[in-house]
């Protein structure tokens, strides 16, 4: 178990080291100039003299990673005018926000968590127990539902269903707010006002693949011998389809689960620009489009982070769960 | 379509062996030989939403194919605008976006295009870049598979590793970054930008980060297969790298791939709408699903059936592709069930 973790860590870490460095190659040392993009408008040359200073591009590429990396883990020391000390974990300054890109950070992370988690728990939930109950009922008109509605939101767009829904409750039956983010701790009611479109939406086409698949897997196991013993010791149906079935079933669903959280997290662009919410999605876009490149870099970081983390997780669940795994 | 050269041959066989009977009146059982080609094919033919996805999937290649023939024939380019049929604030005139004789979709509020045509057009690029990443993004995931698979040890763990590393890159993040690098690498900032450049652009994102899941199951089937007396066989044989690979794996292992292709098509439909919907893919002159869609939010209000045309049409395709998909693999994997 200790074993299999510190490999799997080890593992993450070369991950994301090779993430870090290509993406500091990508944006860093390609040949267009970083400067011109970050410095706000009308700047002279002196002034960008004096960035390309402060950010140490006149050193070898392969110092500027190591300030960088070093930066992250213990601090450096940023230019006067990029805030003078930064301390660890230091992610660089933004020149186009004027402000230190962990700011940045602090500030839209919340937004992107108040939709995923909340949508997570939704597209789970109905996922798995639309997949259940028309595994259970197979064949009925019920289960036809469930799979139609699993195959119309496999190929529905997140764009398309967020505008259409924003339409019909925002414009149409004015029953919601415009949707936008306010703080869960401010407001609860107002906070989930401004999200439930961007929840449904998200868990209506991410739970398609959570129907089908718990459909299939529930289907495969109660074939199995340890379902018809555990019926024959005259278990109680719940119990046998809620826990001994439920369980084996749920292994290649962590998987996933596991996978689409973790790229969730990483920023939800599409969500969060259709519903016009600033969560690190957008954020990312908007920095690509203004060519902030400390915090392009410091947002695929993080992502691939989210990945990784969400990789080694889904392993450990799986010993959870399954007792037939074994990790090593 | 022959799934596994061995079986099929000797259905071949089957069939001419079969005993004339000997001088025995009566009707004589004559064995017919059927590949598992051959059954998959007839499986198909007998499952009706394989057929109605199918021809409808035919339709849109068709008019994909056919989009210049269209144009002549309904007699507005995808270019035109027609701004006299609009009202002061830029939205349609008449019912629904504007749908009347000439405009069968209506037109576009702001610069006055036909959308019917536009969305002709809009299939035609969608189609082109899906295929041409499904392609690419599958041969070389069935290289890198085989490899894998059939070579193990560090070749297997390198190719693994790069597996694990492109699935670690956050994939609309990267290619939000990537294409106006590339972009400004080859074309100054001011300069036009062809469209084929922009269409290389977003097919070699999709290769970059495609091959992964292809890769990824090639390696499982063929590490099942590696084993196999006929492998093995071929190996005694003296028979090259190259030959085992593709002449004794690959025809075993064509089915899934089938699927898995079939499948990767629409994901690259609905990521090729994605990207040019935040604007690193197509823009704006060219006609283009996701473009229509960004640009419809705008007027989401005033002119809703701007967000519904192109938003049907990428469902429909989308679907048709998901359904003879599913169909596909019920077809070629009875074992399967949905």
């Amino acid at each position: 178990m200790v074993r299999f973790l510190i490999k799997r860590l080890l593992a993450g870490v070369l991950t994301l080291t090779a993430v870090s460095v290509v993406s500091f190659l990508m944006f860093f040392a390609l040949p267009r100039d970083p400067v011109s993009a970050m410095c706000p408008k009308n700047c002279n040359e002196e002034r960008l003299e004096r960035v390309r200073e402060e950010l140490g591009l006149r050193d070898p590429k392969h110092e500027q990673y190591l300030n960088y990396v070093k930066g992250i883990f213990v601090g450096r020391d940023l230019g006067s005018a990029q805030g003078g000390h930064c301390d660890a974990p230091c992610l660089g300054y933004s020149y186009v926000n004027s402000e230190s890109v962990l700011d940045i950070f602090s500030r839209v992370l919340p937004v992107t968590l108040s939709i995923v988690i909340p949508a997570a728990i939704i597209w789970l939930l109905l996922g798995v127990g639309l997949g259940m109950v028309s595994a259970l009922r197979k064949g009925t008109l019920l289960d036809r539902m469930a799979v139609s509605f699993s195959l119309t939101g496999a190929s529905l767009q997140l764009y398309f269903v967020g505008a259409v829904l924003q339409l019909v409750f925002v414009y149409q039956l004015k029953i919601l707010p415009v949707p936008g983010y306010t703080s869960l701790f401010e407001n609860p009611l107002k906070w989930a006002g401004g999200l439930v479109l961007a929840w449904w939406a998200l868990a209506f086409l991410f739970s398609a693949i959570y129907t089908r698949l718990s459909r299939a897997q529930m289907l495969e196991t109660l074939s199995e011998d340890f379902i018809r013993t555990a019926r024959a010791k005259g278990l109680p149906r719940s119990r046998v389809y809620g826990r001994h079935a439920l369980r084996a079933a749920a292994t290649p669903m962590v998987t996933i689960a596991g996978l689409d959280v973790g790229s969730a997290l990483g920023g939800t662009v599409i969500t969060e620009t259709t519903f016009g919410l600033q969560g690190l999605g957008r954020t990312a876009v908007e920095a690509v489009r203004l060519g902030d490149l400390s915090t392009i870099m410091a947002m695929v970081l993080v992502s691939a982070l989210f990945i990784v983390v969400a990789n080694i997780v889904v392993d450990l669940l799986y010993a959870l769960i399954d007792p037939r795994v074994k990790l090593g | 379509m022959s799934l596994s050269a061995e079986s099929a041959s000797l259905a071949g066989a089957e069939a001419t062996a079969a005993p004339p009977g000997d001088g025995e009146p009566g009707p004589v059982k004559e064995f017919v030989g059927r590949s598992p080609g051959e059954l998959a094919w007839a499986r198909l033919r007998r499952d009706r939403t394989a057929m109605v996805s199918g021809a409808t999937l035919l339709v849109f290649f068709a008019v994909a194919l056919a989009a210049p023939l269209i144009e002549k024939l309904y007699g507005i380019g995808p270019y035109e605008q027609f701004q006299q049929k609009l009202d002061g604030f830029g939205n349609p005139l008449g019912y629904a976006g504007g749908i009347s004789r000439e405009h069968w979709f209506g037109l576009e509020p702001g610069l006055g295009r036909d959308l019917f045509i536009r969305l002709i057009y809009g299939l035609r690029t969608s189609l082109l870049i899906a295929f041409a990443a499904a392609i690419i993004t599958s041969a070389l995931g069935i290289l890198l598979g085989i490899l894998a698979g059939y070579l193990g040890g560090w070749v297997d763990a390198v190719i693994g590793w790069f597996t694990d590393f492109a699935l670690a890159l956050p994939f609309l993040i990267f290619a939000l970054a990537v294409v106006p690098t590339m972009t400004l690498r080859f074309y100054g900032p001011r300069d036009a930008v062809p469209d084929s450049f922009k269409v290389t652009v977003i097919i070699a994102i999709f290769a970059a980060f495609g091959w992964t899941s292809t890769a990824r199951l090639v390696r499982g089937q063929v590490v099942s297969l590696r084993e196999r007396e006929f492998v093995e066989a071929a190996r005694a044989s003296g028979a090259r790298l190259g030959h085992i690979m593709f002449r004794q794996l690959l025809p075993n292992i064509w089915a899934p791939i089938l699927v898995s292709f079939s499948l990767a098509v629409p994901s690259y439909v609905t990521g090729e709408a994605a990207l040019s919907f935040l604007g690193v893919g197509i823009t704006d002159p060219t006609p283009d699903f996701g473009v229509m869609i960004f640009d419809s939010i705008k007027y989401l209000q005033t002119d809703p059936a701007y967000l519904f045309f192109p938003g049907v049409a990428i469902f429909v395709v989308v679907f048709a592709f998901n359904l003879f998909g599913d169909s596909l693999r019920d077809a070629l994997d009875p074992r399967s069930s949905r």
